[in-house]
């Protein structure tokens, strides 16, 4: 592969990596496969919860015990080899993830301001932290696609497509 | 013969000016999602869906097909101009395509890379057309065992090939099985997974997964980078854009190897149109007179991966059409959509909505004529969206996911669960877990149990009729056979290969 097209893979942004990226992926295998594990036992003491084998037929604890049981051997596979590989590099900063952890914290904000400032209000809070904040665009430009953004939802879904936004306590 | 019959009357639905302007709409918008890096046909298909409930069935296919295949064509355009992929399948084109760039033939490629995709994807349709009836026809002797042993294959095939780790791509479809599982059972009206939440009672809607996974997902995965390409400049009018009668001469083992590889790679669930592009380049590479010209600009080297990637999308829609089986993330929201829309794709689709599925082949067609005339004359038009700053785009795919999620079930909750999904679609990103097995598995969850305990209803709780039918018997053995593949070198170095090329 020429190495300009190479470079230019989306996915290789997350697959090539710096050091701190094979950190990250590395610690990341343990943790998720911990979780995942710890999700295997839960669905497992769930399932026995359930009827297994009724006179019917499996019951619905049938599958759930055996994904589950899938999940748990899995996670622990993940995190034996891992175990196995050398140890990771230390952290030089992590400002991509801060970015994107930044921009979730922003939607879930968003998300909580949905029932008492409504959409319209919301949305243009999320896109003037984004453009402002996340891109450092000028203040201007931002309050510009935060209330252009957020008339033209109001246009397009309420009024010409007749589907309704959230609302807050406000009305809109 | 009865089939042209049936293709007729799919253009007269096609055809219709309602369903032409859904069509046009739909490779309009493909074309657009195409040319854009980070944001893929699946979460376009996902995030427009809710908008597409009040329409009619037939020309909501339409338009979100239109989306998929359209998508194809416009992965192209960054792959030559920018050297940057607009879509996986097309990180082969990059490699003559951006070299003809460089030498200025940026508009030859371009010319190339559009009649490449018409040809291949109009061959496509015609191999839906011929395959998917008596396929149909076949699977109408199919049961709930063969049933679930073919969602095994199907599964199996989708996780071999969805990344280097096969762990990982058996925990993200583990996970799908998980969260399609949550709500009531259907058999026994037993909750589950519902954490004392009566909005899950019902489950999860696929929208909301389906749009946290893929859209949200991808754009916070796309907020760590700021990228700054250079454009090549692209040449204005149609002359400049078609190619030589050399070029075409040079491309007309491409056009034909293109068509048949992505039409057969597409067939099998898993593979993918990224794939079939790199198997229709080696392939073209290793025939050709001047392999050692490959790299540098030659027009074969993007007709072939750009036609295979194009003719997949055909080959694709046969298993999910005839079978109810997807083989990507995107056919698998395809899938949904249909079962939202009160239609359960399978071997009774064709019988059943022979309306719908030869209006789909029929605007296919169309639809890849469409393309034609968009990709040409307006490439230049088109490449102007790339300048089109990400801090525009990106609120306003969150704004659209959380409207198109609210406008399915009126639920603050289930925006709460679109932000929950698109954490861990970003963290799964970020991890390198495969999304299309979650997806995969969440679609066929429901199905695959109760296939599974319909089967072991038959036999009384008898495990063994699931080997004890042959056809059953054979699928469960391909599958085994498939998960077990790592454990050979050979077989697993294969698998990698593929797929490190592939991304």
């Amino acid at each position: 592969m020429p190495p300009a097209a190479a470079a230019g893979s989306r996915r290789s942004d997350f697959a090539s990596g710096s050091k701190e990226e094979m950190r990250l992926l590395r610690n990341g295998e343990f943790v998720s496969g911990a979780v995942l594990a710890a999700l295997g036992v839960f669905i497992i003491m769930e399932a026995r919860e359930w009827e297994y084998l009724g006179p019917d037929g499996p019951g619905p604890g049938f599958f759930p015990l055996w994904y589950g049981i899938g999940m748990l051997v899995l996670s622990v596979m993940l995190m034996v080899i891992h175990a196995r590989q050398a140890p990771a590099p230390a952290s030089r900063g992590m400002t991509g993830t801060g970015r994107a952890f930044a921009t979730w914290a922003a939607l879930v904000v968003c998300v909580a301001l949905l029932k008492v400032l409504g959409f319209i209000v919301a949305f243009s809070l999320l896109a003037l932290f984004i453009v402002r904040f996340l891109y450092r665009q000028p203040f201007g430009k931002a309050l510009a696609v935060a209330v252009g953004g957020a008339v033209g939802f109001y246009l397009l879904f309420d009024v010409a497509l007749n589907v309704a936004l959230p609302a807050g306590m406000l009305g809109f | 013969m009865e089939s042209f019959g049936y293709l007729m009357q799919g253009f007269a639905v096609a055809l219709t000016p309602y369903n032409l302007v859904w069509c046009f709409i739909g490779v309009f918008l493909g074309t657009v999602v195409g040319i854009l890096p980070g944001l893929g046909p699946a979460a376009t298909i996902a995030m427009l869906l809710p908008l597409t409930f009040q329409m009619n069935p037939t020309s909501a296919v339409i338009m979100l097909a239109g989306i998929y295949y359209g998508s194809k064509y416009g992965g192209s355009t960054t792959s030559i101009l920018l050297n940057v992929p607009g879509e996986s399948a097309s990180v082969v084109t990059c490699f003559d395509g951006y070299q003809m760039a460089r030498q200025g033939r940026a508009g030859a490629a371009l010319g190339i890379s559009a009649i490449a995709s018409f040809i291949a994807g109009t061959f496509g349709v015609v191999g839906l057309m011929l395959i998917a009836p008596p396929l149909a026809k076949f699977a109408l002797s199919f049961s709930s065992p063969e049933y679930f042993a073919l969602m095994c294959l199907g599964l199996a095939m989708v996780v071999l090939l969805a990344g280097e780790s096969m762990i990982k791509a058996l925990l993200a479809m583990l996970v799908g099985l998980w969260i399609a599982g949550m709500g009531t059972d259907l058999f026994t009206s037993t909750s589950r997974f519902t954490f004392g939440h009566s909005e899950l009672l019902d489950g999860v809607d696929f929208v909301v997964v389906a749009i946290g996974v893929f859209a949200l997902g991808e754009v916070l995965g796309n907020m760590e980078i700021r990228e700054g390409a250079q454009m090549l400049p692209v040449p204005k009018g149609l002359r400049n854009l078609l190619p030589t009668w050399q070029d075409l001469k040079d491309c007309r083992f491409a056009f034909l190897n293109g068509s048949v590889i992505g039409f057969l790679i597409g067939v099998l669930p898993g593979a993918g149109s990224t794939i079939a592009s790199f198997i229709s380049y080696g392939i073209e590479k290793a025939v050709s007179r001047r392999p050692e010209k490959f790299g540098t600009g030659v027009p074969e080297g993007v007709a072939a991966p750009e036609g295979a990637n194009n003719a997949e999308t055909g080959g694709a829609m046969v298993p999910l059409l005839t079978l109810g089986i997807p083989g990507s993330g995107t056919t698998a929201i395809l899938l949904a959509a249909f079962i939202l829309w009160g239609l359960r794709p399978g071997p009774l689709m064709i019988q059943d909505n022979p309306t719908l599925f030869w209006g789909l082949v029929a605007s296919m067609y169309v639809g890849n004529v469409m393309l034609l005339v968009l990709n040409l004359p307006l490439i230049p038009l088109f490449a102007q969206i790339l300048r089109l700053p990400a801090y525009m785009l990106y609120p306003f795919i969150f704004g659209i996911s959380i409207v198109g999620v609210y406008s399915v079930s009126g639920s603050i909750f289930d925006t709460w669960m679109l932000a929950l999904f698109g954490l861990l679609g970003y963290a799964m990103r970020r991890l390198e877990y495969p999304s299309a097995p979650l997806i995969l598995g969440f679609v066929l969850g429901d199905s695959m149990e109760r296939a599974l305990r319909q089967s072991l209803m038959m036999s009384q709780g008898d495990p063994t009729i699931l080997v004890a039918r042959p056809m059953s018997a054979t699928m469960l053995f391909l599958a085994v056979l498939i998960l077990l593949a790592p454990l050979f070198r050979k077989a697993n170095a294969w698998r990698v290969k593929a797929i490190v090329e592939g991304s």
